[in-house]
C-alpha cells in the first residue's frame, strides 16, 4: 500500500482516537474510583449528542461548540443525580448488582430518548473548512475535536492531581475506609467522580455529534469501544484510557488501508480478549 | 433435608407439560407462540443461572451460545440438508466444545474482568460471523420455504419447534435442579461464596467451573437451534444480540438469583410485563423506561428477587421452592 493513503488515514484515526479516549476516560475513572462498570455510559454519550443537537436546532441556535460546554455541565449534574438514585444504596454490593443498576438507567434513558427523538438519524451540520498540508487534508471539525479532547483531558488531570478535591477522589479510590478516617466524605467524592465520568462521556458524545450522524441508540457502539479501550489501557487508569483510545483510533485508521473495514472490529475484539487474558492490568498497569 | 423430599421437580415438570399442552388442545396458535417465547426465555435464564447464580460468574455475553447453536444447526439444515432434530443435537456439540475452550482461559478471570471478557467474546463472534461467507456473512442464511415440507408444512414445523422448545426448557430446569441438589452444585456454590476458601477446603475450582460453564452453554445452543429453525432466517445481529443477553440476566435477578424457581418466574414475569406494556397504547413508548424502573427498584430494594424474597419472608417455603 502506498504511503499517500496511509498517512491521511493514520491522522484521521489518530484524531478520532482522542475523542474515543475521552469517553473511555470517563468509564475508567468511574471503575477506578468505585469498581463499577457503568453500563449507562453509551446512552449518556448519546445524550451528549442530543444536548448539542437540541440547543443547535432550538430557537436560540446555540453554536455546537458552546453546546459542548452545556454538555459538560449537564453531564456533571446528571452523573451526580444518577449516582444518588441508582448507585449509592448498592455501592458495596457485588458487581452484578451495580452492573444491573446502571443497566436499568441505560434502559430508562434509551426508553425516553427513543420516544422523544425517535430513531431517525440526526446530524449537527457544522463546517469549519479544512486545512491542507501537502497532500494531507485535515477537516476543521476534526482538528477542533482533538483540541477540545486534549483540553478536557488536561483539565481532568489538573483536577485529579493539582487540587484538593482531586486528591480526595484519589484517596477514596485508593482506600475508601482510610479516606473516611482522614475526614473525607467518601459519598460526596464517589458522586463527584461519577459525575465527572458521566460528564466526560457527554462531552465525547457532543464532539462526536459534530463529526457523524447519530440517533439515541448510537451510544451503544461507542460504549463497547470504550470497554475495549479501557481494558487496553488498564481498567481504572485514565492515562491508559487516553492512550488506548489513540491506539484504537490509529488501528482503525491504518488497518482499513490493508484489510476490509468489516474485519477491523474482529481485530479489536481479539486484542481485547488477549489483553484480558495475558495482561489484565492493561498496557500501563491498573489504577492511576 | 427431609423436607426437601417434597417433589418440586415432578411438580414443576407436570405444570410446564400441562401448560405446554394447553394451546395445542384448545388450538390457540397465538398462545402457542407466546409460550414458545416464554419457554425459550426460561431456558436462557435457567442456564445463565447455573454459571451466574450458582457459580458467581456474571456471564454478560452468554447469548453467544444461543447464536452459535443457531448457526451450526442452521448450517446443517440449510447447507447439508439434515433433519431438524439431529441438527439440533449435533449443533450442541461444537457449542459445548467452544464453551470448554473459551471457559478454560476466561474462567481464571474474576469479577468485572470475566464479565467484560464474555462481552468481548460475544461481540467478536458476531463480527466473525458477519464476515464468514460459509455462514452467509452479514446477510445470514434463510430457508427456502420448501425446507418445511419434509416436516409436513410450515404449521407442523412450527409445532415441532414448539414441542422441542418445551422439552429443552424442561431439560434445563431438571439439570438446574439436579445440580443444585448435588455435591457438584455444592462445590459451585462454595466457589461462588469464596473461591480461595473453597480451594482450602479441597475444591479444585477450575474443573467444576468449566463443567458449569459448558452445561450452561449447551441449553442456550439448543434453544438457539430451535428458535432459528422456526424463524427460518438467521443473521449475526439477531443471533448475537447483547441486549437479549442482558435481558436474561434481568429475568434471573427479577425471579431470584441462585434459586431453581427464580429464573422460571422471572422469565415468565418479564415476558408478561413486556407483552402488557407493548400492547398498551399509553405505555408502548415508555416500555423500556418502565422496564428499567422496575429493574432498578428490584436491584435496590428486593435484591434477592421475587422467589428469594418469598423464601425470606415465609421460611416454610424454603422446603418447597428450591
Amino acid at each position: 500500500m502506498s504511503l499517500e493513503a496511509l498517512i491521511p488515514s493514520a491522522i484521521d484515526g489518530l484524531m478520532l482516537g482522542f475523542v474515543y479516549g475521552l469517553a473511555a476516560m470517563g468509564l475508567t475513572l468511574i471503575f477506578g474510583v468505585m469498581r463499577v462498570i457503568n453500563l449507562s455510559h453509551g446512552p449518556v454519550i448519546a445524550l451528549g449528542m442530543f444536548v448539542v443537537y437540541t440547543l443547535f436546532t432550538g430557537p436560540l441556535g446555540v453554536n455546537p461548540y458552546l453546546g459542548i460546554v452545556a454538555a459538560l455541565v449537564i453531564g456533571l449534574a446528571f452523573g451526580v443525580v444518577e449516582y444518588f438514585v441508582a448507585l449509592d444504596r448498592v455501592i458495596n454490593a457485588p458487581e452484578l448488582t451495580t452492573l444491573l443498576a446502571t443497566f436499568s438507567v441505560n434502559l430508562m434513558i434509551i426508553g425516553i430518548a427513543t420516544s422523544v427523538f425517535t430513531t431517525t438519524p440526526r446530524a449537527v451540520d457544522v463546517s469549519l473548512g479544512s486545512v491542507g498540508i501537502g497532500n494531507v487534508t485535515v477537516l476543521g471539525t476534526h482538528a477542533v475535536a482533538v483540541l477540545v479532547a486534549i483540553v478536557v483531558a488536561a483539565g481532568l488531570y489538573g483536577l485529579l492531581f493539582r487540587t484538593r478535591v482531586g486528591k480526595s477522589i484519589r484517596a477514596v479510590a485508593n482506600n475508601r475506609a482510610a479516606a473516611e478516617l482522614m475526614g473525607i466524605d467518601s459519598r460526596r467524592m464517589l458522586a463527584l467522580a461519577f459525575g465527572i465520568g458521566t460528564s466526560l462521556a457527554m462531552v465525547s458524545g457532543a464532539l462526536l455529534s459534530t463529526l457523524f450522524p447519530f440517533n439515541p441508540l448510537s451510544g451503544t457502539g461507542y460504549e463497547v469501544k470504550s470497554f475495549v479501550i479501557v481494558v487496553l489501557g488498564g481498567l481504572g487508569n485514565p492515562t491508559g484510557a487516553l492512550l488506548g483510545g489513540i491506539v484504537i483510533g490509529l488501528l482503525e485508521g491504518v488497518t482499513t488501508v490493508f484489510i476490509p473495514v468489516s474485519w477491523v472490529p474482529v481485530l479489536e475484539y481479539v486484542i481485547f480478549i488477549l489483553i484480558l487474558l495475558v495482561r489484565p492490568a492493561g498496557l500501563l498497569g491498573a489504577r492511576a | 433435608m427431609k423436607r426437601m423430599r417434597v417433589p418440586f421437580l415432578p411438580a414443576i415438570v407436570a405444570l410446564l407439560a400441562v401448560l405446554a399442552a394447553f394451546p395445542i388442545l384448545t388450538n390457540n396458535p397465538s398462545m402457542r407462540e407466546e409460550l414458545f417465547l416464554v419457554f425459550m426465555l426460561v431456558t436462557l435464564a435457567s442456564s445463565i443461572n447455573i454459571i451466574m447464580g450458582y457459580t458467581g460468574y456474571v456471564s454478560f455475553g452468554h447469548i453467544v451460545f444461543f447464536g452459535l447453536g443457531g448457526y451450526f444447526a442452521f448450517y446443517l439444515m440449510q447447507i447439508q440438508g439434515w433433519h431438524f432434530i439431529p441438527s439440533l443435537i449435533v449443533a450442541a456439540i461444537p457449542s459445548a466444545v467452544i464453551a470448554a475452550l473459551i471457559g478454560f482461559p476466561i474462567l481464571r478471570l474474576r469479577g468485572a474482568y470475566f464479565a467484560l471478557a464474555t462481552v468481548g467474546i460475544n461481540e467478536a463472534m458476531r463480527v466473525v460471523f458477519n464476515n464468514w461467507d460459509l455462514f452467509g456473512g452479514a446477510v445470514g442464511m434463510f430457508f427456502n420455504f420448501s425446507v418445511y415440507t419434509q416436516y409436513g408444512g410450515a404449521k407442523a414445523a412450527s409445532e415441532l419447534a414448539y414441542y422441542t422448545m418445551t422439552v429443552v426448557a424442561i431439560a434445563t430446569i431438571t439439570v438446574s435442579y439436579l445440580i443444585k441438589r448435588s455435591k457438584f452444585g455444592l462445590a459451585l456454590m462454595a466457589i461462588r461464596e469464596d473461591q480461595d476458601v473453597a480451594m482450602i477446603v479441597g475444591i479444585r475450582p477450575s474443573r467444576p467451573k468449566i463443567a458449569a460453564y459448558v452445561i450452561s452453554a449447551v441449553f442456550p445452543a439448543m434453544a438457539g437451534a430451535t428458535f432459528f429453525f422456526k424463524n427460518g432466517i438467521i443473521e449475526p445481529g439477531h443471533a448475537f444480540e447483547l441486549l437479549r443477553s442482558i435481558e436474561s440476566l434481568v429475568m434471573v435477578v427479577l425471579g431470584g438469583i441462585g434459586t431453581v424457581a427464580g429464573p422460571i418466574v422471572g422469565a415468565a414475569a418479564y415476558e408478561w410485563l413486556r407483552g402488557f406494556l407493548i400492547t398498551n397504547p399509553a405505555l408502548a413508548n415508555f416500555q423500556l423506561f418502565l422496564a428499567g424502573l422496575l429493574l432498578l427498584v428490584t436491584v435496590l430494594f428486593v435484591s434477592s428477587g421475587l422467589v428469594g424474597w418469598l423464601r425470606e419472608r415465609f421460611p416454610v417455603l424454603r422446603g418447597y421452592v428450591p
